[in-house]
């Protein structure tokens, strides 16, 4: 029915002389999210527009989906593309997509919006109004003009080649990405750093991600949860690198050496520390968590604020004021709620304390923090050393 | 250097398994229900086995029948009996150690308006006849236990179950899970008054994906599988050649010499065992006559130390066991195995198992104790307080 799509884009529009650099960038990601697939599409840029075109065969929906994915775009038009210039096959064309897309059946009310941004077609968008709706309403009997409310509005664009199209589709808004630096998102297992790392990747920033392994503490599913997670987002992030730490022995360390109570905080601050090297290597210029004030214990303000005098760089925490449901929403829009509940977690809860710390004091995390020196070096720089990196999806 | 110890989870394949495995696959290929040539041929193959099994269980060749495996076997037995039966009763009796593939269709009908007696056992596993001797009516129309359980080894007296159920309700079907038994223990069904006895062939390295029931020909029992009429319409779908040919192969070749292998695995099982309380505070579960239990499964628990971290740990060098009770969040309290049998919370959580094959060398087993002493101290330093 459709062989076209146009492409509306929000934000993008008011971004003066960066708009070529952010229309590009959506043209790559629509190109990347068209990918996978079937059917072979043409995406162009023409006059502060996008369209896509499909070239071939394709599958409607699955070409909706992944361009709902594509962050940048405001909406996703499906579009009939006329290309006969005379004003009659054009009346035609307008009545015959009505009865097409608005059958009959249902009583409907509509109003034409033709716009001539090509000056050389014989009618203005006055007549254009005025013609196509007469055409309509007589090949159409059950379709009754209402310009001021009306159920359905039908566009009428006169360019190079005349588009018709009624239907906008919600994108995912947001900006495309690689329009905004890199970021490294800490990783875990969860539910809440995949949502994290959704939601600054949709604000155009590049994702690069950190995941903590502990093995024998946690196991190889665990491991293999976190990079299927990892993909999940990169179908809205694009390419994704992962990096897997291994993180069991200066686990151990803390767990020998610092008060039972304070084990999550310095484990926490630790892995700020070493995301946050990573992070300088990769070109990084900020942190992400999926941190949200008050869920666990590591999460409340003081913790934070303890976990937080480790960075220098930025820490982007999205979900900050969210609460669970609210992450657990999101999580299910994006898929990755299925993958993020499998079970594989918490084999070992020798890590957690029984009754670990909610308000810890900064200076007391420290003095504790010191008895790891002289032990904590090197262990610090094996891990760094021997980090495993999985780069997932595709640029 | 690898020890691969979770033999009673899957086996390696014999060669001759394979070998015709993809001999069917590639050169007789045909559809034993077609009328041509090739059809005749791979028809050949059913038969074979279907007579090597029949041999060795000492039944006729009619009352095997060919499924997808133990866990269909299981279902089978207990919806096939209760379809067939239900208008003489529906009182079912079966064991608290029972495996998923009996246990969950059990807790089915229970929602469909089953009455299921889950009959105690003592801690080292193992049901007591007089109980279920006691729990048995004339209403009873299934008796389900198993001959080996998958966890701790335990073997149930189903000889005497089957005498004691022909003799005073002969109406009653007994149903015994074999899938851990077969190949390990001879069985005669016959002889036993076994009248449905499943077997699956990955134990017994054969196939994945295939298994078989044993139907005694007295049985009444409704088909699960209904279609395109396979098996004297008792099981349909095309038959899997390739699974079934390799089976009979696989049983043909472990009850051979069943007896030399159990010896082995005995062995096995005591070099094992006398290294792991070496280690100090370990608890084995099972029967504490090593060789009242199946020769190729030992449940230990190494206490204080969480049976997935333990794997984890032994999995990096190449040491391969099994933690019986998942440690998730979901699964709390371990397996019903290990409840039934008393363990305490610290056992549950730290219990391992170790299983053999005849295929596993005694270095095997020295590897896996030379690496437990080096670790087992090592991960008790960092126990939860």
């Amino acid at each position: 029915m459709y062989q076209a799509f146009l492409i509306k884009y929000a934000e993008i529009g008011i971004k003066g002389k960066n708009r070529n650099m952010f229309e590009n960038a959506l043209v790559r990601q629509i190109e990347r999210s068209l990918r996978d697939c079937e059917g072979t599409f043409a995406v162009t840029k023409e006059f502060g527009r996008i369209y896509v075109e499909a070239e071939s065969e394709y599958d409607y929906e699955e070409t909706i989906e992944a361009l709902q994915r594509v962050f940048g775009i405001a909406g996703i038009c499906p579009v009939r593309i006329h290309e006969d210039m005379d004003p009659d096959s054009l009346r035609q064309a307008t009545a015959d997509f009505v009865r097409e897309v608005y059958p009959e059946g249902k009583e409907r009310t509509f109003k034409i919006f033709a716009r001539r941004s090509n000056k050389a077609y014989p009618k203005d968008s006055m007549e254009l109004n005025y013609d196509l709706g007469e055409a309509v309403l007589q090949n159409c009997p059950w379709m009754k003009v209402d310009v001021h409310n009306p159920d359905v509005v039908i566009t009428v664009e006169v360019r190079q080649r005349i588009y018709i199209y009624s239907e906008t589709i919600p994108g995912p808004g947001g900006m495309p990405v690689g329009s905004n630096g890199s970021a490294m998102l800490l990783l875990s297992g969860g539910i809440d750093s995949p949502v994290a790392g959704y939601m600054v990747a949709k604000r155009g920033v590049q994702i690069d991600a950190v995941y903590f392994h502990a093995p024998p503490y946690t196991s190889e599913r665990a491991k293999q949860k976190v990079i299927d997670l990892a993909k999940l987002v990169s179908r809205y992030a694009g390419q994704i690198r992962l990096h897997i730490v291994n993180f069991t022995d200066i686990q151990l360390a803390i767990y020998e050496k610092c008060p039972h109570e304070e084990l999550t905080i310095i484990m926490r601050r630790y892995m700020m520390r070493i995301a946050e090297d990573l992070a300088r290597q990769d070109g990084s210029l900020a942190l992400i968590t999926g941190e949200s004030i008050g869920q666990v214990a590591s999460q409340t303000v003081q913790s934070l604020l303890c976990t937080n005098a480790v960075c220098t760089l930025p820490v982007f925490r999205p979900l900050i004021g969210f609460d669970k449901q609210e992450i657990v929403d999101v999580s299910t829009k994006i898929g990755t709620y299925e993958t993020s509940i499998l079970p594989y977690e918490d084999c070992c809860t020798i890590f957690v304390a029984k009754h670990p710390v909610t308000h810890p004091i900064l200076s007391v995390v420290e003095r504790c923090e010191k008895k790891l020196d002289g032990v904590i070096e090197d262990l610090y720089r094996t891990a760094l050393d021997t980090v495993e990196t999985v780069i997932v999806g595709e640029v | 250097m690898e020890a691969y110890l979770d033999n009673a989870a899957t086996t390696r394949c014999y060669e001759e398994v394979a070998d015709i495995v993809r001999k069917t696959m590639l050169e007789d290929y045909g559809n034993p229900s077609a009328m041509h040539r090739r059809g005749v041929e791979a028809e050949q193959y059913l038969k074979d086995s279907a007579a090597a099994i029949a041999r060795i269980l000492k039944v006729k060749e009619k009352e095997i029948f060919f499924t997808s495996g133990g866990t269909e076997s299981n279902n089978w037995a207990i919806f096939g009996t209760a379809a067939a039966n239900r208008r003489r009763g529906k009182r079912i009796i079966t064991s608290a150690v029972e495996h998923a593939a009996v246990a969950r269709p059990m807790a089915v009908l229970e929602e469909m308006g089953f009455e299921i007696i889950r009959l105690k056992t003592t801690k080292e596993g193992v049901v007591d006849p007089e109980e279920l001797k006691a729990a048995l009516t004339k209403d009873t129309v299934l008796v389900s236990v198993m001959m080996v359980n998958n966890e701790i080894g335990s073997i149930e007296p189903v000889a005497e179950i089957g005498s004691y159920i022909r003799e005073h309700y002969p109406e009653t079907m007994f149903h015994v899970d074999a899938i851990q038994a077969f190949g390990k223990l001879r069985i005669y069904p016959k002889r036993m008054k076994i009248d449905l006895l499943s077997v699956s062939g990955h134990k017994i390295h054969g196939p994945k994906g295939v298994g078989f029931l044993y139907i005694d020909e007295r049985a009444k029992l409704s088909p699960i599988i209904y279609g395109g009429g396979q098996q004297n319409g008792m099981r349909s779908g095309t038959d899997n050649v390739p699974g079934i040919a390799g089976l009979g192969v696989a049983a043909a070749r472990m009850c051979a010499s069943m007896e030399e292998n159990a010896e082995h695995m005995y062995q096995l099982k005591e070099r094992l065992a006398e290294g792991l309380l070496g280690l100090g505070d370990v608890t084995i579960h099972g029967p504490s006559d090593l060789r009242k239990g199946a020769p190729h499964v030992l449940n230990a628990s190494i206490i204080g130390i969480r049976a997935e971290v333990l794997l984890h740990t032994l999995e990096d060098r190449n040491i391969y066991v099994s933690s019986g009770s998942a440690c998730s969040s979901h699964h709390r309290n371990g397996s019903a195995t290990m409840l039934a049998i008393g363990a305490s919370l610290p056992e549950r959580e730290s219990s391992v198992r170790f299983s053999f094959s005849e295929l596993t060398k005694e270095e095997e087993i020295d590897y896996a104790l030379e690496n437990l002493r080096e670790v087992v101290p090592m991960l008790r330093r960092y126990t939860r307080h």
